[in-house]
């Protein structure tokens, strides 16, 4: 068992174990916690697979802009005295069922696919994920896509003025 | 030439859709030109294939109307001496008829007035499909296009709810013949695979004996219902609701002409049965007794007429059914002449005298209105059968045919004849003779009809006196013209062997001395100045028409009428409503349960998500595995 | 390393995100939950990128599987857009029911 074998199967225990620990804490702020590590253990697995570009880009993204605005907007809200709206456990039960059996059926489909049981993964090798080799592509191929998106991050930043705005 | 022969039934067509569209735009004049000059046309049309013996061996193919693997029925036309005889009839009448129709109809405003010349316009553009379809299926078309123009001229005034009774029931009656004509055509394409009449002709001795008796019969039960005989005819006294002249053209004239027509088309197969010749004959002679004894008392003028009409119908039909086919289209020729005369004679003295058409108020009219009283003279001698006018001579060669097939047949024929002479001259004295016996604003009003309506008169009287003569009997110079001509279509029955002219001899002084005899006590009796209307007897039984309808409504419509009401009250609250409303009660009680899924809750919304792709997952990917896990369950 | 690994840690974290989504009432939560299924898809996007990838000697420009990891980017942009606007609308909701609990969002039943 080589180190990177060692390596994969820390990050996805401590990937699992943390994303479990989101929907389980009762305070929202813990939760918010633990899914940062969830984005870093991800990180991790993208610095495996050779995708360097993007494990910067996701700790920047997430679990630097993204979780921070998480964290802003919870502590801008006083959650201590919210109305408690009766519990379903039942509700509870189903999600978890239902989330469990969707697992299930995944998994099962996934291995049911033969072509995709003999593929493999080669750790920690190749060059795509560097910025330059990324780059080049997103500016030549995806040049056009990627204007557009930058005309979503417009819209998104006006609707989320107009949305925020006090009502006069 | 084919293209012209196609003009014919078009161009009242085109006047149909003509007058009809613009009917809110044209004015009265400009209507009356179009609707009556396409006639005229088509007329002249008919006149130069007349003239030109423009009779194509094989029938005129447009084009393809119903074709499949099986059946091919061509839109065609067969112009033959017998079509072309119609199509005269049809256009000539029907042009003085539209003529006379601008003038008498001239009381209605613009649009209802196109409404009737449109109308009248689709009756002609039907008749002509009718009669020049070279196919039982064409005909058919003709034959649901007249009844239908028959229905809405009936109803033409709609607003009087007693007329659109008269219509509907012109409708009805006329549906139940027309089911038997759709059964002919139906057995005809079952046994012989077409209904055009050169291949069911040709072919018509391959049929066996039951097959040629139930078509036969059924077409005749068409005719029955379009030529009102027993017992279908109660319709067409009641379609005088209509206006007169629409009695003149389509009830009297021509569209009640078309069962002869039919039957003498199909003289090939109603040669090969005999029992079904039987029958024609017997219906048609039981109608012409029994139409011509209830005209004896009736009271209206134009009932009178059209009980007259339905007894010239089974003259035809007795014709008919002794095989002299000829003889039968001959009567229909004159009785178009003179029996569309008597109707607008009627319509004009209902003119004269501003409405009214009791003939116990009229009287005395010779004076006032001489050129409809001469006229009228005319078309009564001539339905009479005086010496050598038309109508003497066709029913002359009924009544020698009838004579040669049966004795009593000829008895019984020869009875109607006198009863109908004798019914006629009673009109025309109360009528024409005598004094008045109208109130004193009818006096006034008194007038004779314009020109536009005398002139169409004085045209059919000339034809009613003299337009027999193209079938003079030999004894009398004359040559069987009019069985020559139509002797490529229709055989003529052959009288050889027998002793004409003894026959004839005893015929025309029979008739004369009757004449005179009938003409004599009606005078004694109707040409007074005091009527009194009330009949008392067997007068009594005869002016209710035997009873006749009211015998139809106790023994059809109101039984008919009663399991209606039990359908309607019973089986459709209690039954048919119960199913339908019961259906919506669950839908509505599932829709109430089913509605409590959509809580408004997000969450419910993304479980119920989850679920269903975990199902459809399920479904594609582990078919094998489904199918295998339910066949072990069932 | 088999793909299969990844597949199913990938699910794994899918279903997680999904039975956080059912189960929890907290809009945040349930915002954050969805975060979390985006992040396994991007994942499992990596992990295909990786395996469409041909490995080829030290030192050159080894070619494809370069599309996914671009997809991944577009990923995440959409996503912090998504975030910015859904952040904002749970802040109006708050500002107008005093709450951030999803059940109180039930205006869709009438």
């Amino acid at each position: 068992m080589d180190i990177t074998t060692i390596v994969f199967w820390f990050l996805s225990a401590l990937a699992l174990f943390s994303a479990i620990m989101v929907i389980t804490r009762k305070n929202p702020i813990f939760s918010v916690l633990w899914l940062i590590i969830v984005f870093f253990a991800i990180s991790g697995h993208y610095l495996l697979l050779n995708a360097q570009f993007l494990a910067v880009v996701n700790i920047i993204v997430y679990a630097g802009a993204i979780m921070v605005l998480f964290l802003f907007v919870l502590m801008m809200m006083n959650l201590e005295n919210l109305p408690v709206v009766n519990k379903n456990i039942w509700m509870k039960f189903l999600g978890v069922i239902s989330g469990g059996l969707l697992l299930c059926i995944l998994v099962s489909t996934s291995k049911s696919a033969a072509d995709m049981n003999l593929k493999t993964i080669i750790m920690k090798e190749g060059n795509i994920g560097l910025i330059e080799n990324l780059g080049k592509v997103l500016f030549t191929k995806y040049a056009l896509p990627f204007e557009i998106s930058s005309i979503l991050f417009l819209s998104a930043m006006v609707g989320a003025v107009v949305i925020g705005k006090k009502e006069s | 030439m084919n293209a012209l022969v196609l003009c014919i039934p078009l161009l009242p067509f085109l006047g149909f859709l003509l007058v009809g569209l613009l009917r809110n735009k044209l004015s009265r004049p400009l209507i009356g030109i179009i609707a009556s000059g396409v006639i005229g046309i088509a007329f002249i049309l008919t006149l130069v294939i007349f003239f030109t013996h423009y009779y194509p061996a094989n029938a005129i193919t447009y084009f393809d109307f119903i074709k499949n693997s099986k059946y091919d029925i061509s839109f065609s036309f067969q112009v033959d001496q017998l079509s072309t005889l119609f199509m005269l009839i049809i256009t000539g009448v029907g042009f003085l008829i539209h003529v006379y129709s601008t003038s008498y109809m001239h009381d209605e405003t613009p649009a209802h007035y196109a409404r009737y010349f449109s109308y009248l316009n689709l009756f002609v553009f039907s008749m002509l499909l009718l009669v020049l379809g070279a196919n039982y299926v064409i005909m058919f078309l003709g034959w649901e296009g007249v009844g239908i123009c028959s229905y809405l001229l009936i109803g033409y005034w709609f607003k009087n709810n007693q007329y659109n009774y008269a219509a509907r029931k012109a409708f009805v009656m006329n549906r139940i013949g027309d089911v038997g004509f759709l059964l002919a055509i139906f057995w005809l394409l079952a046994r012989l695979g077409s209904v055009d009449y050169s291949i069911v002709f040709s072919n018509a001795s391959a049929l066996s004996t039951t097959d040629v008796t139930g078509i036969t019969i059924l077409l005749f039960v068409g005719a029955i219902g379009k030529s009102a005989q027993i017992p279908l005819y109660t319709w067409l006294p009641d379609a005088m609701a209509g206006p007169t002249p629409v009695s003149a053209l389509i009830h009297a004239a021509t569209m009640v002409t078309a069962g002869i027509y039919m039957i003498a088309r199909s003289n090939v197969l109603y040669s090969l049965s005999p029992v079904s010749m039987d029958i024609v004959a017997v219906i048609g002679v039981a109608t012409a007794l029994l139409a011509a004894s209830i005209a004896l008392f009736q009271n209206d003028i134009k009932k009178v007429l059209a009980y007259s009409t339905v007894s010239q119908l089974g003259f035809m039909f007795v014709a008919l059914g002794v095989g002299a086919y000829t003889t039968g289209v001959f009567h229909v020729m004159t009785h178009a002449f003179f029996k569309a005369l008597l109707f607008l004679g009627a319509g004009s003295v209902i003119h004269a005298m501003g409405g009214e058409q009791d003939i116990t108020k009229m009287g005395g009219l010779r004076k006032k209105i001489p050129i409809t009283y001469w006229t009228f003279l005319i078309a009564v001698l001539a339905i009479s059968g005086f010496p050598f006018t038309s109508g003497f001579i066709s029913k002359d060669e009924i009544l020698l045919a009838a004579y040669s097939h049966s004795k009593p047949l000829f008895w019984l024929t020869a009875f109607a004849a006198v009863l109908t002479a004798f019914y006629m001259f009673r009109v025309f004295m109360l009528v024409f003779l005598g004094g008045f016996r109208g109130n004193d604003e009818q006096q006034h009003h008194l007038h004779e009809s314009p020109p536009a309506m005398t002139i169409p008169l004085i045209i059919l009287a000339i034809l009613a006196a003299i337009g027999g003569f193209v079938q003079l009997p030999e004894l009398f110079g004359g040559h069987d013209y009019f069985n020559q001509f139509l002797a490529p279509v229709v055989p003529a029955l052959s009288h050889e062997g027998e002793n004409l002219a003894t026959k004839e001899y005893a015929l025309l002084g029979g008739t004369i001395v009757g004449l005179i005899i009938i003409f004599l006590f009606c005078k004694k009796w109707f040409a007074v100045n005091q009527f009194e209307g009330k009949y008392t007897g067997f007068k009594n039984v005869l002016a209710h028409k035997w009873y006749m309808d009211e015998l139809y409504d106790a023994i059809i419509v109101n039984p008919f009428n009663n399991i209606a009401g039990f359908l309607k009250s019973i089986v459709e609250k209690s039954g048919i409503d119960g199913i339908v409303n019961g259906v919506g009660r669950f839908i509505q009680y599932s829709s109430r349960q089913v509605r409590l899924i959509q809580s408004g809750l997000v969450g419910n919304y993304i479980l119920i998500m989850v679920l269903s792709i975990t199902v459809l997952f399920m479904v594609f990917w582990n078919q094998d595995l489904i199918i295998a896990f339910l066949q072990k369950i069932f | 390393m088999p793909v299969s690994y990844y597949i199913i840690l990938a699910s794994a974290l899918f279903c997680i995100g999904v039975a956080g989504v059912l189960t929890r009432r907290n809009a945040i939560i349930v915002f954050m939950c969805i975060e979390l299924m985006l992040n396994a898809v991007n994942l499992l996007l990596v992990a295909f990128s990786k395996m469409q990838n041909i490995a080829t000697p030290p030192g050159s420009v080894s070619v494809g599987g370069s599309d996914a990891q671009i997809f991944v980017f577009f990923i995440m942009v959409v996503a912090a857009a998504e975030v910015s606007v859904g952040l904002a609308i749970i802040v109006m909701m708050y500002r107008n029911v005093h709450s951030i609990d999803i059940n109180f969002l039930n205006r869709l039943k009438n």
